[in-house]
Parts: C-alpha cells; structure tokens; sequence
C-alpha cells in the first residue's frame, strides 16, 4: 500500500468532531485560491483573452478613429440663380474634409435629391444676390437641411451660415462697406480644446468594454462551471457559497480593471494621444467598485440561464439597455427627468460613467466625485446581495 | 460470413477528427434481415460506422454501400434515404423536449409526408405497442429515461424503415425499461421480417440478444460473428470476459482480475451513513420518496437504478450539496446539514459527470483540492506524489484532462475524491462508459480502499457485475428503495437466476407488470401497414409545413426566446430612443460677469434668454469658475471682462470669452454653434440700438429650413433608424439560435436522417421568424406612434412590404452565420457584431449614407440595413410614396433572395 494507512478517521470522529475552525483567515485563504483558480481557467480560455484583448486595443482605436459624431463629407447641392462673382465665390468655400465636392443643382431637382437623401444640405442663392449685397438691398439666401440626418443637421447648418456670411463679409468688405462687429465673442472648450470626437469615443469604449466584458467574462465562467458539473464539486468541499462567488467577482474584475489600466495608459494616452487629466488611480478604484457591481450582474444573469445560449439572449439587451442609457452615448441631461431617475436608481453605470468623465476628462478630485463612489458602493452591495442570495437558491435547487 | 446478403458493407473506412482517428481502415459487411449488434466501450468508433451507414456522415476515405446502392452518392441517399431510420446516440436527442409525445412522432410522420389520417392510424398503433399511450400529451423533457428511448423508437419507426440503426439505445435506462426495449424490437421484428437493425451498445451483457456481433476496439473491428461463435473462439463464459480475450495482446496484459475480499468483521457497530425516512421534492415532483437505509463502515455499498430513480438526488442530499425536503442522513453519527464544513472533510464526491476544471492540468486539479481541503502545506507534495504514483497520473500529469481518455479521467476523478483521506466516498456512477479493464482496474483501487483503510464506499452502477461485487446493495426505482441486502442473498430471496433478473422481478412488480405474460400489448401490433409509394418530391410543402409548424410550437413555449423577441425590441427602442439624443437642452449656463455694467447685464441677458440654457448661480472668481467646470456643476460660461462697458461706449471692440465644457465633443459643438448665433444677434441688437436701423451689411439673411422634421427632434430622425437597426439585430440573432440549436441539442440529426431538403428546412424554420419579425414590427410602429409621437407620414404599404423583405432578408442573414457555427453562444455575439456594426456604422444611423466614401460605403451598401434605411426614413419621417421606395424594396428582396440561396450552399445535409 502506498499510503501509509491513516488512523481511520471515522474513529475520531465518533467522539465529536472539533469545533470547525472555519475562521475569517480561512474564508480569505479559500478564497485566494479561487481566485487563482479562476484566473487559470480565464488563462486556459484564448478566446475570452483574445475578446479582452482586442476590446481593449483595436476596438478602442477603431472605434477613436471611425464613426464619428464630427461633422465631415457632408454632402451639399447649390442652386446658384445668381451666375456672379459672389455666387461662384461662396460655393467655392465649402472644401473637404468638411464638405464633399458641391454639387451644381437646377431648381426643380432639390426635392429629389433630398427625398433620396443624395443630398443633405441645399443652398438656394437668389438671382440679384450680388446685386443686392452692393446696394445694400435686403435679400435672403436659403439653406434647406434634411433633418433627419441629425449628426450633421444642426452643427452643419450652424458651418454653412457662418461660412456664408464671412463670404459676403468678406466681399463687401473688399467693395469698401466695412463693417465689424462692436463685440468679439470667443469661444473656448475646457478640457478638449479643439474638440475632437475621438478623445471622448475612446475613454467611453474602454468604459463600455468594462461594462461589457465583466458582465459577460463572469457570466460565462459561472455557466460554464454549472454546464460541466464543476460548481457542484465546489459545493462538497469545505467552501461557502459567498467563497466561490467572491472569487469568480474579484478574478474577472481583476482582469478586466488590469486591462482597462492599461488600454488607457497604452492604448489612448499613448497612442491614440488623449490627454488624461486626472487621476488614473482614482479611476480605477472607482472601476473596482464598478466592476464588483457589474460582475454581481453578470453571476445574476448566470444564474437566470441555465445554457450558454440563453446567457446570450439575456445579456444582449441588459448590456444594450444599459449602456445606451447610461450617459456614454449621448448626455444624461438629454433624456426626459423621469427616465433620469429611473436608471440613476437602478443602474450603476450613469454612475459610473459621470465618475470617468469627471476624472478622466476634467481631472477632479476625490472631493468632487465621492458622492458616485457612494452610488456606486451602494447599488453594489444591493446587486452582489441579490446575486449571492439567487446563486445560493439556484445552485441549491430550491 | 459473405453468404448471407447484406444489408451494408464498407471497405476500407476510416475517419478522424481533427488529430484523433475514430474508425480505422475498417472493412465489414452487415447481414441483412439479421439484427446486428456492434459492441465496445466509449469512444471506439461505433458511433462513427453507424452514422456512415446510415448517410448522416460524410465519407472521408473508403468506400460505404447501403441498400444497395453508394452512399457518397446523393442522389442515392435521396433516393433511398427514407428507406433508413437513424436514431442518434443520448436519451432522447432527436427530440423536442417542450414537444408532446403525439407531437414528436406527429413531426416526423409529416417529415415523410403522410397525411393526417394515416399519421394518427400509425401513432395509434406506435404508442399501444409501445405502452406509451397514457402519456401521449406529456412533454418528452418530461419523460424517463426509457420511455424517452421508446418515444424514440417511435419516431423512427414511423414510416416502416428496411434498415433500423440504433446508436446506444439502451445506455443509461434500467434493466426493466431495457429487456421491455428489447422485447418491442422483437416483437417489430417479427412483424416486418424483412426489416435489418444495427445497434451499437456499450452493455457486453445485452450482446447475446444480438444475432450478430461486431466488436470494436481504438477503431477497429476486433471480431465478428455470432455471439456463439465468439463465445466458442474465445473459450469464455460471457460475453465481457470474451470482449477482453479478443482485445489486442498489450491491453490484455494490463488486465489483472477484480479479487473480492472479505470486510474485517466488527465495523458494523455504528454505522457510517444512515438515511431516515428521506424524501426530497422538486415543486410537485418527489424525487425521492421516504428513503432508509444504513451503511456500515468500510462497506461497498452499491445503488442500483434507471436514470432519474433519485440515486443522484439521495447521493447528493447525503454530501450535503441538497437540503433534504424530509428526513433526517447522518454520517458517523452527525446530521448532515448543507453548510456543514466538518461533513464535507470526511466525504469525498465524484459526480456523474466529469467534473474537474478541464482548463487546469491534472497536477493543478490536485493541487487545487489539496489546498481547499486544507491539507497541512509540507503534506501537500507528499500526498499529490502519493496519489500521482498509485493512479498512475505521473506520465499525464501536466496534461489537460479533457485530452484524456475516459478511464484515465476517472482515476483523475477518484484521486481528487480521496485526496484528502475521507472517510466516506460518494461516487455516482464512477464506470459508466469506461471499457471494461479500466473498469477493472477501479474496483481493484476501490476494494483496496475498503479493506485496507477502512474507508466507506458508497455508489451506483448500471453494471449488474459490478453490483455482484458490492458487500450490500439497493435497488432504486421512481424514487423508492424496492430492496436492500447482499447482491447474493436478495437473489435467494427471490428464487431469480440471476441478480439482473432479480432486479427486474422487483421492478416489474413495483410498476405492476404481470412478467408471466409477456406476449403484453405488443401481441397486438397491427399487420404492416402498405409501403408508401416511391413519391418522393424535391419539394414538398408538407415537408417544409412540419418544419415551420414545429419551430412555430417549441418558440413558443420557450419564455426566455420569447421574451427576447417580442420585448427585446419594444425595450430596446424606448431606450434608443432616449438614449441616443443629439437634442443639446438644458445646458447648464453661469456667467462670469466683471464688469457689471448695464452693457454686460444686457450681454448676460442675451444668453440667459436662450431656450438651450438653463442658468445657474454666477460666477464670482477665475478659480471658482475652473471649479465648477470641474465638478461639472457648468457647462458654458460667460467671461465678461472688466470695463466691458467703457470698452464698448468707446467703440473699442471688447473681448468676451465663452467657456465650453469640451469632455463631451459633440454636445460642445452644438453649444458653440449656439453661441455663434446669439452673439450674432446680440451684435445687430447693438448696432441697431446705435444706429437706430439695420443699416450695416447685414442686409443678407440665410433662412434655414429643417425639411421633414420642422421641430428638429432627435427623436423624429432616430425611431426610423433605430428599426433598421433593431429588425437586424433581434430577428437574425433568433434565426441564427434556430438552427444552431439543433445542432447542439442534436436534433439536426433529424434533418440529416430524413428526406426533407435544405430548402424545406430553412424555409420552414425561417418563415415563424418572419412573422414574429413582423409582429414586432408593428408593436415597433405602435411605440414610434405612442411614446415618441412619430407617425408614418408616407406610404405605409411601401414601409410594411419593405419592412417583409428586410426582415425576410435578415432572418435570412441569421441562417447563413449559423452555418458557420456550432454553439449557441458563438451564434449569438457573431450574429449580435456582424449585425450591429454595419447598422450603426454605415448605415445612416449615425452618418448619412451620402457621406460615407471607400470601404465604408462598400460595406454599407453590401449589406441590407443601408438599403432599408432610407425606406423607414422615407415613409415615416420624409412622407415620400410608394413609388419612390420601390426601388429599395426591391434590391431587399434581392438581398432576401440572396441570403437564402447562400445558406442553401453552405449548409450540409451530412455531418463532417
């Protein structure tokens, strides 16, 4: 025999059993070892790590650079009933990256080329326009807009008017009609001077992604233990619930926190060139609270599917729902009040989000954002508190 | 063995996946009219030679002829292939679980095109046959194992197949359920004389029913003939003993012969398990039903019963994993509550399944355990070392276990179970699909674990010779203990011949079966009824009818998929709606006022006046205004510097700065273009109060026109985009599940074993998503109108045919990814991607169509959403007629058209 023969425990054991010295030091030593269980599985799976790691860094760039709310290529027809030096002068202001070629247009093709949506902006300039200009004449020149491209309606029609009237300024000027304003009115952007649209997509993919990522990594590491019957063998040994919980939260957290660090030191301050103004640290102790939450989230969903495939259905729309509301895509004060308080009560990720720009964008400080720290520990506690009761009873089978 | 005729024959056959080679350069021939049995453990290759039998397979090298015929040829397989009835491997896993009994055979009677009267005739007579009538409205998720298997059978023998081919039929169903199993292919036997059957089974005990045997082993056919003859050549008793003998001559080497010895008498003083009056519900369920018994220390105690007997559900109630409904279980004389650590540490488990991380080694499994069981650190090494060496894991022991073979898997399993020297074992069904000198190898570790540590072995087995083996045991049926003793005496008891026969007496007697009168229903099976013609159809709409009804039945009983389609959407558009705004309200606005004059008041009144702003407290210092924009309490200031006023009395041109919050580019934007305008207007309202007339250049005015959405609402512009978005995202992701998901459950099987076509069978499962589509769609139009007032100002018609060939389009997207995939969850996020980043991207949601230039554009026109863009935008928002959408609608049906003829090409009628 090769083990040597222990005292048959069960001996032992008919005396009473010792007291269980299942103190706070073993419930952290389990624990640990979970978590470095859990992060073993998350090596041995190339596919999730292939997903963080190219939502983390090709994502964020494609994203910085691609679609983009900033105005560009805009498409633009001119009806010139003019024929004269301002009218030629005028059309030839509209020049790429802003605008594409303009395109000459007769009268009676505006409607179409609109209804086709060929054309998004059309400038009529009236016959006698220059005429007009000179003699001081009250004229109007007219700019249809389809409205229902809303990234460039109104910043594009705010371009065009003021690119028309310089013209005009500029060319009655040149014909001794000065004119300057008695007011000059500057405008500068804090904390994003020239207002590039990629500063602000690509802090806001790494935000999403750990919305996304941490939701779906946890999510799916519980699944998969219930699909192979692992989560079961957790539960024979001399662990509790809350261990194997807490290990899988802080495992996956810990990942995506690790590869948020450095998407953002790496990825946008480095090569992308965004300027972070403050505290990364700061941050991402604000993202550990998140991430907490939103793995409580994901361990929730985990706990509604019983397959991977169902997981998929359920996280899809939750994930959609909340990140669309979230104030990630378009300001929080844009949505009506109600909806507003809706998702500030429920979701923590408006809190979360209002953290990031605050301390990425405007560099604040502790004393600024600690009341979406609080937030963010409060709804945490309550998902991981449903979450940890829903897996007691599912995996129980109650 | 060529004389008789045969039925099918291969020739040189062989077959890998990937690296592993399932069958291996295997010629055979099949007798026909015979039933053909092939034996061996898991993963020989059995399941492979069936599924190439019977077509469901693509050949890879050799030749496979059935019926006559080759069946590499399609043309063949179409021709014969209704002749072949093919049911897969697992209980019941061409089923549909949410389907009834009626409506699983009801299915596949219309797969083969009979008629309503001739389907209910046959299902009649089927579920008489086969006892299965009472439940005929009972789900098949919720059937036992057996019964399972006979609905099975049902399903297969519906339209009175020549070859019968059975894949493991029996595995997993109890002896009772079994011996009736075989009793009712008899019984078919016997009425279709003509009919041949090739089974594959992993019982050596179920061989001898077999007319002829094929046994297999790592691929090959070790043996063939009749069961005599291999009994007679091997010079064995049975058929597991003649199994190993026919074995190559280094694995018989490594068989050593299971020694029973005696327990050391004295252990039975105090028990080591006792159960009292156990019972455990689930809802109205009871799975297990007042169940005692105790069990000395250091006995093998072995629980015998079907799948779903409640042998599971009382093991785990024993470790604790499941609280007990009623009843008390005690080891060594303690209660076992569900967070008693101490139980734990005597317990080892080993469940049904594998169930170690397969994404650790097999030295981090260990590892893992001996750490979470809190064995002392200086003893970990020692004990891992210990275990490694006496299961023989030292060469494997940096493997992954799921490159592992069965066997070595489950010493794997029992190593980590009695890693930290419990006292009690607990192992659920530790044998089942290991070859049989594994499985020798496992009781000798376990009787040596009983007799020289004292440890007690508690488990359950379908093997009635491991039964033979245990000290005690108990027969389980529905969830009661039918008998408890030693294997020997309750064969006395009873006056059985054997301990399996014994077993069925009990279970034949708790189900109330007369076994003196077999004959049973079976004697009443009706005379064949009259061969179908040879009608068979390229196209035949009852075919795709079965398909579309089938899909339309298990949708929706199905919540979770339900829910996602219709209120997936209907969410998700009230949160595009709001969530993605480009309306620039509210603006949080202070001024930074130094002058203080009249003049600047006015300037301060000139933005405080904008609808945009809503104004906050001034600003009284440089430092408080960074503050505030820090804390994001501003979001424009005004900075009016001092002496403004004189400044302007003077003609001097003051400066004013305008600070913009900048974090959110796009809302910075709009703000400065509102800015723009209203220190325009504020300079002409100077002027002409100082000029008294609007005298200066202004003269020139541009009038701007918001067409189609006067008011300039977000809203207006993104409902319209947001159902472009939303009928490709939900209704491709839900076609695509549809078809992966009879993948993985395995019920294609039923696909690739019947006549329907690859037309029929997307068609058929694509038209419920269309028309769930465009339910949704409606709800969708329902939304726009009531919760973000968005009426359909155009055609509607030109919107709602539009919206059908988009959705036809986009379900029909869905089916071509699924045919790339495999799993469920792969279908869902492919799908989910491909679908939203061109939707969003490049489809005019975010930028017009008419701006996007290179691959974007390329990309965006390739695919459906840009083409049906302009559709919803156009009826709803731009009011245009029918007439100037219709030739979008067009290119949508083409697209619909296109996808459909792209998943026909892809999508194989036989597996890999």
């Amino acid at each position: 025999m090769a083990a040597p023969a222990h005292p048959a425990r069960g001996a032992a054991r008919s005396q009473g059993p010792a007291p269980a010295p299942l103190g706070f030091g073993t419930h952290v030593a389990n624990v640990l070892r979970l978590i470095v269980k859990e992060l073993r599985s998350i090596r041995a799976d190339p596919v999730m790590l292939f997903l963080v790691l190219y939502a983390f860094s090709f994502a964020v760039v494609s994203v910085a650079s691609g679609a983009s709310t900033e105005a560009r290529n805009m498409t633009i027809g001119v009806v010139d009933e003019d024929h004269s030096d301002l009218s030629r002068q005028i059309v030839s202001a509209f020049n790429p990256p802003l605008f594409k070629e303009v395109v000459p247009i007769g009268p009676d093709e505006v409607d179409p080329a609109m209804d086709t949506g060929r054309l998004v902006f059309v400038i009529d300039l009236p016959p006698r326009l220059q005429r007009d200009v000179l003699s001081g004449h009250p004229t109007s020149i007219e700019l249809d807009v389809d409205a229902t491209a809303m990234t460039q309606a109104g910043n594009g029609s705010v371009y065009i008017q003021t690119i028309i009237t310089q013209e005009i300024a500029a060319f009655a000027a040149r014909s001794e009609r000065n004119d300057t304003a008695p007011v000059r009115v500057v405008t500068r952007a804090k904390f994003n001077p020239n207002l590039q649209t990629s500063w602000f997509t690509s802090v806001m993919q790494v935000i999403n992604n750990i919305t996304l990522l941490t939701v779906i990594l946890t999510g799916a590491a519980l699944i998969r233990e219930r699909e192979q019957g692992t989560v079961e063998h957790l539960l024979v040994m001399p662990l509790v619930p809350i261990e194997i919980m807490l290990a899988k939260v802080i495992a996956n957290g810990m990942v995506i926190l690790v590869a948020a660090g450095f998407s953002l030191l790496i990825v946008v301050e480095w090569w992308l060139g965004v300027p972070i103004a403050g505290s990364i640290a700061l941050f991402l102790f604000g993202a550990g609270l998140y991430a907490l939450a939103v793995a409580a989230l994901g361990i929730l969903l985990g706990t509604i599917a019983t397959s991977m495939g169902q997981f998929g259905l359920l996280v899809i729309p939750v994930l959609l729902l909340m990140q669309l509301l979230s104030g990630s895509s378009t300001p929080m004060e844009s949505m009506p009040v109600w909806l507003q308080y809706v998702v500030q009560t429920v979701s923590p990720t408006p809190h979360f989000v209002a953290l990031a720009q605050a301390v990425l964008y405007r560099g604040a400080a502790l004393s600024i954002v600690w009341p979406q720290l609080l937030a963010l520990i409060a709804l945490g506690s309550i998902y991981f508190a449903f979450a940890l009761a829903r897996f007691r009873r599912v995996i129980f089978g109650d | 063995m060529n004389d008789a005729a045969e039925i099918a024959r291969l020739d040189h056959v062989s077959h890998r996946y990937g690296r592993t080679v399932a069958l291996d350069d295997v010629s055979l021939g099949l007798p026909a009219g015979r039933m053909v049995g092939v034996i061996g453990p898991d993963g020989v290759g059995k399941s492979t030679l069936l599924a190439l039998v019977a077509g469901v397979r693509r050949i890879q090298t050799g030749e496979v002829l059935a019926l006559g015929g080759d069946m590499a040829q399609r043309r063949h397989r179409a021709a014969q292939g209704a002749r072949i009835a093919y049911m897969p491997q697992g209980l019941g896993r061409n089923l549909y679980p949410t389907l009834s009994v009626f409506e699983n055979i009801d299915f596949h009677g219309r797969l083969f095109g009979q008629g309503r009267r001739e389907r209910r005739a046959r299902i009649t007579d089927l579920l008489t046959a086969t006892g299965l009538e009472p439940f005929e409205a009972r789900p098949a998720g919720k059937l036992s194992g057996g019964m399972k298997q006979k609905l099975s059978l049902c399903c297969a023998l519906i339209h009175d197949p020549d070859l019968l081919i059975l894949d493991e039929p029996t595995t997993g169903v109890d002896p009772l359920s079994r011996g009736q199993f075989w009793d009712l292919i008899g019984s078919i036997r016997a009425r279709r004389p003509g009919m041949s059957v090739v089974v594959a089974t992993a019982y050596m005990d179920e061989a001898s029913r077999f007319e002829w045997l094929v046994a297999m082993d790592d691929g090959r056919v070790i043996a063939s003939g009749s069961p005599a003859e291999l009994l007679e050549r091997t010079a064995k008793p049975d058929m597991e003993a003649a199994f190993i003998a026919l074995l190559p001559p280094e694995k018989q080497a490594q068989h050593q012969a299971v020694v029973l010895r005696p327990r050391p008498p004295g252990l039975d003083a105090e028990p080591a398990i006792e159960a009292e009056h156990l019972t455990r519900r689930f809802g109205r369920f009871t799975a297990v039903d007042d169940v005692s018994f105790r069990i000395g220390r250091g006995e093998i105690f072995g629980f015998l019963g079907s799948n779903g007997c409640g042998k599971s559900t009382t093991m785990k109630m024993l470790t604790g994993l499941l609280p007990a409904t009623e009843g008390t279980a005690r080891l060594f004389g303690w209660p076992v509550g569900s967070n008693d650590m101490e139980t734990r540490r005597n317990v080892g488990y080993m469940s049904q399944a594998f169930s170690l991380y397969s994404e650790l080694t097999v030295l981090q499994n260990l590892e893992l355990h001996a750490q979470l069981y809190h064995l002392p650190p200086h003893d970990r090494p020692v004990r891992i070392r210990e275990l490694l060496d006496r299961y023989e894991l030292e060469p494997v022991k940096d493997a992954r276990p799921d490159s592992l073979p069965l066997g070595i898997k489950q010493r794997l399993q029992l190593a980590v179970a009695v890693l930290h020297r419990p006292a009690m074992l607990i192992l659920d069904e530790p044998t089942s699909g290991v070859d049989p000198i594994a499985r020798d190898a496992f009781w000798r570790t376990l009787i040596d674990l009983s007799r020289d540590e004292g440890v007690t072995i508690f488990l359950s087995t379908h093997f009635m010779n491991e039964a033979e083996r245990c000290d005690r045991i108990s027969l389980m049926h529905a969830g009661k203990v039918l008998a408890v003793g030693a294997p020997a005496d309750l064969v006395q008891e009873r006056g059985s011949a054997s301990l399996e026969d014994c077993f069925i007496g009990y279970l034949a007697e708790a189900a109330g079966i007369d076994r003196e009168a077999p004959a049973g229903p079976e004697a009443d099976l009706p005379a064949a009824a009259p061969r179908p013609g040879p009608h068979r159809h390229l196209f035949d709409p009852r075919r795709l009818w079965a398909y579309a009804r089938r899909e339309t039945m298990e949708l929706l009983r199905d919540p979770i998929r339900i829910a996602f389609a219709f209120l997936g959407p209907m969410l998700l558009m009230v949160a595009f709606g709001y969530g993605i705004s480009f309306d620039v309200e509210h603006l949080r606005f202070s001024a930074f006022d130094q002058d203080n004059s009249p003049e600047s008041r006015q300037l301060v009144e000139a933005f405080t006046s904008s609808r945009y702003f809503s104004e906050q407290a001034p600003i009284r210092s440089a430092a408080e205004l960074d503050e505030r924009f820090r804390s994001g309490r501003v979001q424009i200031a005004l900075e009016i510097p001092p002496r403004f006023g004189l400044d302007l009395q003077a003609g001097r041109v003051p400066e004013v700065a305008v600070w913009l919050d900048g974090a959110m580019p796009f809302r910075a934007e709009t703000s400065r273009g509102y800015v723009t305008s209203l220190a325009s207007q504020y300079a002409q309202q100077l002027v002409t109060e100082r000029t008294g007339a609007a005298a200066s250049g202004k003269t020139v005015s541009v009038e701007t026109r918001f067409r189609y959405n006067q008011a300039f609402r977000s809203v207006n512009a993104m409902v319209p985009s947001v159902m472009m978005l939303l009928l490709i995202l939900i209704p491709a992701i839900m076609s695509a599940i549809a078809v992966v998901r009879e993948k993985e459950t395995g019920s294609i099987a039923n696909f690739r074993s019947t006549p329907v076509t690859k037309f029929e069978f997307l068609v058929g499962k694509q038209l419920p998503y269309i028309l769930i589509a465009m339910i949704s769609f409606l709800l969708l139009v329902l939304v726009a109108l009531i919760v973000f007032d968005v009426p359909v100002k155009g055609s509607f018609i030109a919107l709602a045919l539009g919206t059908l060939f988009y959705v036809a389009a986009t379900t029909g997207f869905g089916q071509f990814i699924s045919t790339f995939m495999k799993t469920q969850v792969a279908a869902v996020f492919a799908t989910a991607l491909l679908s939203i980043i061109p939707a969003v991207n490049f489809s005019g949601l975010l930028v017009p169509i008419s701006s996007l230039s290179g691959s974007a554009r390329i990309i965006g026109l390739s695919l459906p959403p840009a083409w049906y863009q302009p559709v919803t935008a156009g009826a709803f928002t731009k009011g245009l007629p029918f007439i100037e959408l219709a030739p979008n609608i067009a290119v949508l049906a083409g697209f619909a058209f296109l996808f459909l003829v792209l998943s026909q090409l892809l999508l194989r009628k036989q597996e890999a």
